[in-house]
């Protein structure tokens, strides 16, 4: 193995899925028989993902480690190298280094019932340890999923939502921003904090997983608060720009704290006593 | 390893860099018809200057060059392929005449580089570095290295120490393996110890790096930072001179389907250094960035790294083109 931390794995898409118009969730397998027989991470942790010649791009790994033999990452075309991503095909090489960062503490979580709160792109980062926990399912009570999007064709995994939907034991509220609905939608319409505190899931043995844009998280963390989670109950995973991933080039702290090293998951009782830097 | 003392007379200076430079690379400062002094790699030893206060640029290049390649790669539509860097071919360098606070500076670095893993890009050129340092007979306003518990003849990150004397000659403390390797290769230059009085620059102190750090860990929120940077452009000429910082950038350069994976000198000055593609920038405002520098240098590292991150070369003061001085600064921080 060679001794360069900044050498990416190549790995080949073996499978695209079009989420949305400008989201793809991509099937990664190693090129190499012995990387990938090495390679194991968990639910939580991110890495970095290049096209040679754009550079590299950071995302959490989509697919759960109980999901052996490949690695799945989701992601919306917005720079330069999630655009560079995009034009990839089937067969095309990706460079990929990780894992990376702390875990999700399923192990903490057994025989409680687990909260999974996302919206729009921030499925795709909780979405490993959604699948890590449903696929342990034994192991913990009731799984709720609350998933927001902007409007219906803004939903990502669409056919996992029919599943997960599907399934007695999940139950799944999903739901549109206003005027985001089409005349068939069945689901909830309405902002993530409404639905959410509608639905009123009960915090009793409860963790709450969290993950959305900062302003779904500001209205979201008063609610949770008045069903009476606990901070420390309240898990999410933090996003700060990343160039290493391993806490050297300097630009992921938030304060002491770097996103890469100590997160990206991080309680809510960790987060009230970080600086507003993230 | 004991420190032991020798004399090398100022006759046999020339002797032992002519030597060096024989079999090895060396890394030493000369001054350009500009004035500014700058390191060179095997300059004639009479270009060589003795009598800087400061390099423009600090050494660090020497262990993390402002551009290192990380990897070469082909890539096609069929097929891409890495060839890596051979590390191993890293050549043997002597740093000549280096300032202690840019020795010192060596040893920062490493606490970043090798902090939790270790970058073998930066570890292998320090293991292939021998320091030659000088210590300083002169300094300026700018110099604060005693506030960042140095000195102008601290030993840290030297092989072996020069330091001149009244009559011309040097002290050469020897304080390693590596120093004891090139004074066992000549041993003729080096002489027993004789009388003579060191010329050792005064820095004074400005402020207690002790305190600035207990200060910062309550600061975050304090007016002082949006007071003291209204100046501040964002030009990153500070990241760029300064001798501990470690951030970076990493970067792909394609010709054809060929192409470099590399990692280039980058500043927490810059608006780009942390925005999102989303638009949202956790350092949006100037002073943001310039309370990150700050709080890295003297609260994180501290901690985090077990090493003050700033070893009072003056260099981002000198430098400054608006005049900010990081010592002025820190010395008001103490006692906000």
């Amino acid at each position: 193995m060679s001794d360069n931390i900044y050498k990416p794995y190549l790995m080949e898409i073996d499978n695209i899925v079009e989420e949305t118009p400008d989201v793809r969730t991509f099937r990664l397998k190693f090129k190499n028989a012995e990387d990938a027989e090495k390679f194991s991470f968990k639910a939580g942790q991110f890495g970095e993902y290049s096209v040679f010649g754009e550079g590299e791009s950071t995302f959490c790994v989509a697919s759960s480690p109980t999901r052996k033999g490949y690695i799945e990452c989701t992601f919306r075309k917005a720079g330069r190298v999630t655009n560079a991503l995009a034009n990839l095909e089937l067969g095309d090489t990706v460079g990929f280094r990780g894992p990376y960062g702390n875990t999700f503490p399923i192990e903490e979580w057994e025989g409680k019932n687990l909260l999974y709160i996302a919206g729009g792109i921030a499925l795709p980062p909780m979405r490993c340890v959604i699948w890590n926990t449903i696929d342990l399912r034994e192991k913990y009570k009731d799984i709720t999923i609350v998933y927001g999007a902007r409007t219906v064709s803004d939903l990502v995994y669409k056919e996992e939502l029919k599943e997960w939907e599907a399934r007695p034991d999940i139950k799944l509220i999903t739901t549109v921003d206003p005027g985001g609905q089409t005349p068939e939608w069945k689901g909830e319409i309405g902002f993530v904090p409404m639905v959410l505190e509608k639905v009123a899931p009960s915090s009793e043995n409860t963790i709450a997983i969290l993950c959305g844009p900062p302003v779904m998280i500001k209205f979201t963390m008063p609610v949770l608060k008045k069903l009476g989670f606990k901070d420390k109950d309240i898990y999410t995973t933090l996003e700060n720009r990343m160039k290493c991933g391993f806490g050297k080039c300097g630009r992921c702290n938030v304060g002491k704290v770097f996103v890469c090293k100590d997160g990206p998951v991080f309680s809510y009782e960790q987060i009230l006593i970080l600086p507003e830097e993230f | 390893m004991e420190t032991t003392r020798k004399l090398i007379r100022k006759q046999s200076l020339e002797k032992l860099y002519n030597k060096l430079t024989a079999d090895r690379k060396v890394y030493a400062p000369v001054t350009a018809a500009d004035k500014q002094v700058e390191y060179k790699y095997n300059p004639g030893f009479a270009d060589v200057t003795f009598d800087h206060i400061r390099s423009t640029l600090s050494v660090k290049n020497v262990v993390f060059p402002k551009v290192e390649n990380l990897f070469f790669y082909t890539n096609s539509r069929t097929e891409s392929t890495i060839s890596e860097i051979d590390l191993n071919k890293i050549p043997e360098v002597v740093l000549w005449g280096a300032h202690p606070c840019d020795t010192s500076a060596l040893d920062t670095l490493r606490s970043i580089f090798c902090w939790d893993i270790t970058d073998e890009f930066f570890l292998k050129r320090l293991e292939k570095l021998t320091v030659i340092g000088l210590s300083c007979h002169q300094s300026d306003q700018y110099c604060f290295c005693t506030s960042t518990g140095l000195s102008p003849n601290s030993s840290k990150g030297s092989d072996i120490l020069l330091s001149g004397l009244q009559n011309g000659d040097y002290h050469a403390d020897i304080l390693t393996e590596k120093g004891k390797n090139i004074v066992n290769s000549s041993p003729e230059l080096f002489e027993v110890i004789s009388d003579g009085k060191e010329i050792i620059a005064e820095v004074k102190q400005k402020f207690s790096h002790e305190k600035v750090t207990e200060k910062l860990a309550g600061a975050f929120e304090h007016p002082f930072w949006v007071a003291n940077s209204l100046r501040c452009i964002g030009c990153g000429a500070c990241a760029y001179v300064c001798p501990t910082c470690a951030c970076f950038d990493i970067q792909d350069e394609t010709k054809g389907n060929n192409g470099k994976r590399y990692r280039s000198w980058d500043s927490c000055g810059f608006s780009l250094f942390t925005l999102h593609t989303s638009g949202h920038n956790p350092r949006e405002v100037q002073s943001q960035r310039w309370r990150q520098r700050i709080m890295h240098k003297f609260s994180y590292m501290p901690e985090r790294n077990k090493s003050l991150g700033c070893v009072g070369c003056g260099r981002c003061s000198s430098g400054c083109p608006v005049d900010m001085n990081i010592a002025e600064q820190l010395e008001a921080l103490q006692n906000i």
